[in-house]
């Protein structure tokens, strides 16, 4: 193999797997380790600069970072990454005055944003304090989106949004609600410099089968949870059907519980790993008594006398192959199940009925526009996407981080740059040696193991629609969990010229991932090495060639806990722990520095 | 040494032994020597002979002197039997123990200070009566201990860190085994494993007195330009002569040598090795033309290595002495001392 390019920023930022995993790449080693010393306002701004929204998101955060996380490899269970964002954000002092700045006097652009839901938000957040004049358009008489209208109040408390959301709006940004946009035509012809649709993917699902226009007590998931937040709908019967296994099914189920249901039943057509809901959300349906039952089809709404009773099902069997995909199954008989109410959660699609079809903007089959994946600017210049309605559902990190694009692309745009000429990242690498046996950061392995959020009690928190079922971690909590953090961005940084061969930190490594051999291709070289190097996704780590036999150190990066005996056993410096800090651009560095290239990850943010 | 201690997470996919344990299992406590000191490895290469060879840790005996290397037994198999003793008369008490526990495997930790000075009376008679044990000198040319003065092992001109090189003859651990007649006689490097592990494997099943010297260099006082034990003039000047593979008594001996090249050596447990001459012209069962060889090769400047004598056919202590086969630890008392009457018999026959 190749020695190991460290100064591609890539390489040390793909080992930090939960900052990779993140699609706004927040640096959690990083605040984690500002939460272990009580700087929680800190963390939270090194949060906010990435996610915009630590509180929300502290809450109701898809946590992509928590399977990548490298503890799920050691041991199991990965760090409480999202738990501990939550942290930082309930113990954080008042930070307004280092929130971004309204600027001085605005730069003469105007941008209008649609939809004020957390895609837009960001890009509010990232080009008011350039100067631009932004004004967001939104259709309901609140803010939030479907963070608002979708996740229910027992699990995100509106004053967590208001807050947050507050902090963008409060810098002069111009929010027109109850102000829907029937018309982008009409909206182009209004002399903005940019658009950004940030709307959604609005439309949940239909189940178009025998009896589903017979009874008025059938809804569409979202549509229902967007009545009980406005108060429109404020009861539902005994016995609920939720159909579909998705986080909004864990929502509707949950919801339902509130509103007076006593047997909601979750009809899955696929069995348990082939779920779409996260599984903590599964575990804190289940937790409240929801029943979760699997291989079941639907076949027909039952209707009698004009009244829904049940629903009728498939009874399927299923085949998984060895590599663990399914089939589409094969009917094994019917079933009947009694109901009062039946929600569809089955998914949702994008639609823009209020996009005239001749504004140069080209959609998919699925009604999604065609949007770049990088500068999230559609066919028509001047027009950006970002967050749902852009590439379909995904999450509110994916919107954030596509909010932080189209916010680059719009300021580029306005100011006549090319919106593909933009920043790369950066990386800087600093040593955290402190003396001989000394460093920076707590690196011993604490072999605790997951702490659990402490819930309100089962019988409380069914006593209102809006009581928090997660309480937040308590401070014993807190410093466990910090310490199984592994810290990852402390990088074992090798200087093969320095080496003599002397092994003592492959003999002193806990996880056998070090070896001095003699070179080869990938393939051949992982069986190799000191144990067995089988999960491919992690890179070796290959140095250059050592002076005194021409063979090369291979670090096996997957389960390494970044403990630092091989740089304190290391004789001449080198192996060394260095803190890898990820530089991820964003507008304001756009507008910062012009020329040379070169991001400061964010700094002023 | 570090502050904090090798955490106790292990890889998941390490190898398990026949007894179940991980290479883990048999480590000791976190090393107290100097970081990059080659005795780690041995410490290392120690732990994966015995993990290889699936020893029962309670069935292994660490015994040591007095100097770095002898602190190295508390940094292996921790479960094991362990006597740090007097300086350099770890092979008495050895010899003791041995006497005591025929059944015991006995491993010594020494370095050339501790055999080769202080000790050298008490490693030479050790050979002489054949005890069967595993004789392990960490040879690194200074007394690292005190600061790193010469060790008798030290090689006329080697270059100390300041002042004077040194003039006085080296005592080679090697060549005085073979005057000796020790039965089993090898020279390894710690920084080479691959050639070390095997060769331990083979000193451990031996049954006589095994010899294994290791230049392992002292990272702090012996490891510079000058020095003939350090890092980069072992690498530079060490040659393999005869290499050993371990051949589990599971496996069947592959017939893939050629006469010549290969040569099995069955060992007394029912285990066997396996020779690999890496130069033709060696043969490991002559004393007199390994003594040739190595006079011939160290002055011309090499560090020869490998299985440099192997004898199978002569008899350990207690087989010399006619002992039982019962550990006398284990005896009855009343079997073990036969009594007053016995005695008197007994005196009785030298009057």
């Amino acid at each position: 193999m190749k020695p190991t390019d460290t100064n591609n920023p890539e390489y040390f930022h793909k080992v930090v797997d939960c900052q990779w995993g993140c699609p706004a790449h927040a640096d959690v080693p990083a605040y984690i380790r500002m939460i272990a010393q009580g700087q929680f306002s800190d963390a939270y701004m090194e949060n906010r600069k990435s996610n915009v929204f630590p509180g929300i998101l502290g809450r109701v955060c898809d946590r992509p970072c928590e399977p990548a996380c490298r503890r799920v490899r050691v041991e199991d269970e990965p760090v409480a990454i999202c738990r501990l964002k939550r942290v930082a954000a309930d113990h954080r002092d008042d930070i307004t005055d280092r929130l971004p700045k309204p600027p001085s006097k605005n730069n003469g652009k105007r941008v209008a944003l649609i939809g004020a839901g957390c895609a837009s938000l960001t890009v509010a957040n990232d080009l008011r304090p350039l100067g631009y004049d932004v004004t967001i358009f939104e259709a309901h008489d609140t803010t939030g989106g479907l963070m608002r209208t979708n996740i229910p109040q027992f699990r995100l408390p509106p004053k967590v949004l208001d807050e947050e959301i507050g902090y963008i709006l409060d810098m002069g940004v111009d929010l027109k609600l109850n102000h829907a946009i029937d018309s982008l035509k009409d909206l182009l012809d209004e002399d903005y410099d940019a658009v950004f649709v940030g709307t959604g993917a609005p439309r949940g699902k239909n189940l178009e089968i025998p009896g589903r226009y017979d009874s008025d007590r059938i809804y569409i998931g979202i549509d229902w949870l967007e009545s009980v937040a406005f108060d429109h709908v404020d009861s539902i019967g005994e016995r609920v059907l939720i159909i579909g296994v998705g986080n909004t099914a864990m929502d509707c189920c949950r919801t339902s519980l509130r509103l007076g249901a006593k047997d909601v039943k979750v009809m899955a057509r696929k069995p348990r790993g082939f779920f779409k809901a996260s599984s903590w959300e599964l575990e804190d349906a289940e937790e409240e008594n929801v029943e979760i039952l699997v291989n079941h089809s639907p076949k027909e709404f039952v209707i009698e006398n004009g009244k829904l009773v049940g629903m009728k099902f498939e009874l399927m069997e299923y085949k998984v192959d060895d590599k663990g995909r399914i089939d589409r199954g094969t009917v094994t008989g019917e079933k009947t199940i009694p109901c009062d109410d039946v929600v569809l959660a089955i998914g949702q699609d994008n639609a823009f009925p209020w996009i005239e079809r001749d504004l140069g903007i080209e959609f998919d089959q699925w009604e999604c526009p065609v949007v770049d994946e990088t500068t999230m600017m559609c066919g028509r210049e001047g027009v950006f996407f970002g967050g749902d309605s852009a590439f379909g559902p995904k999450n509110i990190i994916w919107a954030v981080e596509h909010g932080h694009q189209a916010a680059i692309s719009i300021h580029k745009f306005c100011q006549g740059e090319d919106i593909e000429d933009r920043l790369p990242m950066g990386l800087n690498l600093e040593s955290q040696k402190m003396g001989m046996h000394e460093w920076s950061y707590s690196n011993d392995y604490n072999p605790a193991s997951r702490r659990l959020m402490p819930h309100v009690d089962l019988k409380q928190r069914f006593k209102k629609l809006d009581i928090e079922v997660e309480l937040g971690f308590t401070v014993e909590q807190t410093i466990e969990e910090v310490e199984r953090c592994l810290n990852c961005d402390m990088q074992t940084v090798f200087t093969a010229s320095l080496c003599i061969e002397c092994d003592a930190c492959v003999d002193v490594c806990p996880v056998d991932c070090l070896t001095i051999a003699a070179n080869g291709d990938e393939e051949e070289l992982r069986t190799r090495l000191s144990a067995p190097a089988r999960n491919t996704e992690q890179a070796l780590y290959v140095s250059a060639e050592l002076p005194h036999t021409a063979r090369v150190m291979i670090k096996d990066e997957d389960l390494c806990v970044h403990c630092s005996l091989c740089a304190e056993r290391c004789p001449t410096g080198a192996w060394d722990m260095q803190k890898s800090t990820i530089l991820v651009p964003y507008a304001l560095d756009e507008a910062q520095v012009s020329q040379p290239k070169t991001a400061t990850g964010g700094s002023g943010a | 040494m570090s502050y904090i201690a090798k955490p106790k997470i292990s890889h998941p996919g390490l190898p398990r032994n026949a007894l179940g344990l991980t290479s883990r299992d048999y480590e000791g406590s976190v090393s107290t020597l100097c970081a990059g000191c080659g005795h780690d490895s041995v410490t290392a290469a120690i732990i994966q002979a015995v993990f290889e060879l699936d020893i029962e840790p309670h069935m292994l005996a660490k015994m040591s002197g007095i100097g770095c290397s002898s602190k190295t037994p508390a940094y292996f198999v921790h479960q094991a039997h362990g006597f740090n003793s007097v300086h350099g008369r770890m092979p008495s008490v050895t010899t003791g123990a041995n006497a005591a526990n025929r059944d015991l495997m006995y491993i010594g930790v020494s370095g050339d200070g501790d055999s080769l000075s202080i000790g050298v009376g008490q490693f030479v008679h050790a050979i002489r009566r054949n005890l069967n044990m595993c004789y392990i000198i960490e040879n690194n040319g200074v007394y690292g201990l005190t600061k790193g003065q010469f060790s008798a092992s030290a090689d006329i001109g080697s270059m100390p860190k300041k002042g004077m090189p040194n003039q006085q003859e080296p005592i080679d651990p090697v060549s005085t085994a073979l005057s000796l007649g020790a039965t089993y006689i090898a020279r390894s490097f710690s920084g080479d494993k691959e050639q070390l592990v095997p060769l331990l494997k083979g000193a451990l099943l031996h049954s006589g007195f095994s010899l294994v010297d290791i230049i392992s260099p002292c990272v702090t006082f012996n490891d510079h330009e000058g020095s003939t034990k350090s890092y980069a003039h072992t690498r530079q000047h060490y040659h393999h002569v005869v290499n050993v593979d371990y051949i589990h008594p599971s496996k069947e001996i592959k017939a893939s040598y050629e006469e010549g090249e290969a040569m099995p050596i069955h060992l007394h447990g029912g285990d066997t090795i396996l020779l690999r001459k890496v130069d033709d012209s060696y043969d490991p069962t002559s004393r007199a033309s390994a003594f040739k060889y190595l006079r011939e090769r160290f002055n011309a400047g090499e560090i020869t290595t490998g299985l440099l004598y192997a004898n199978e056919s002569r008899a350990e202590m207690h087989e010399l002495m006619g002992n039982v086969e019962t550990p006398l630890s284990k005896l009855p008392l009343d079997e073990l001392n036969p009594g007053k009457d016995e005695l008197a018999k007994l005196q009785a026959g030298y009057r």
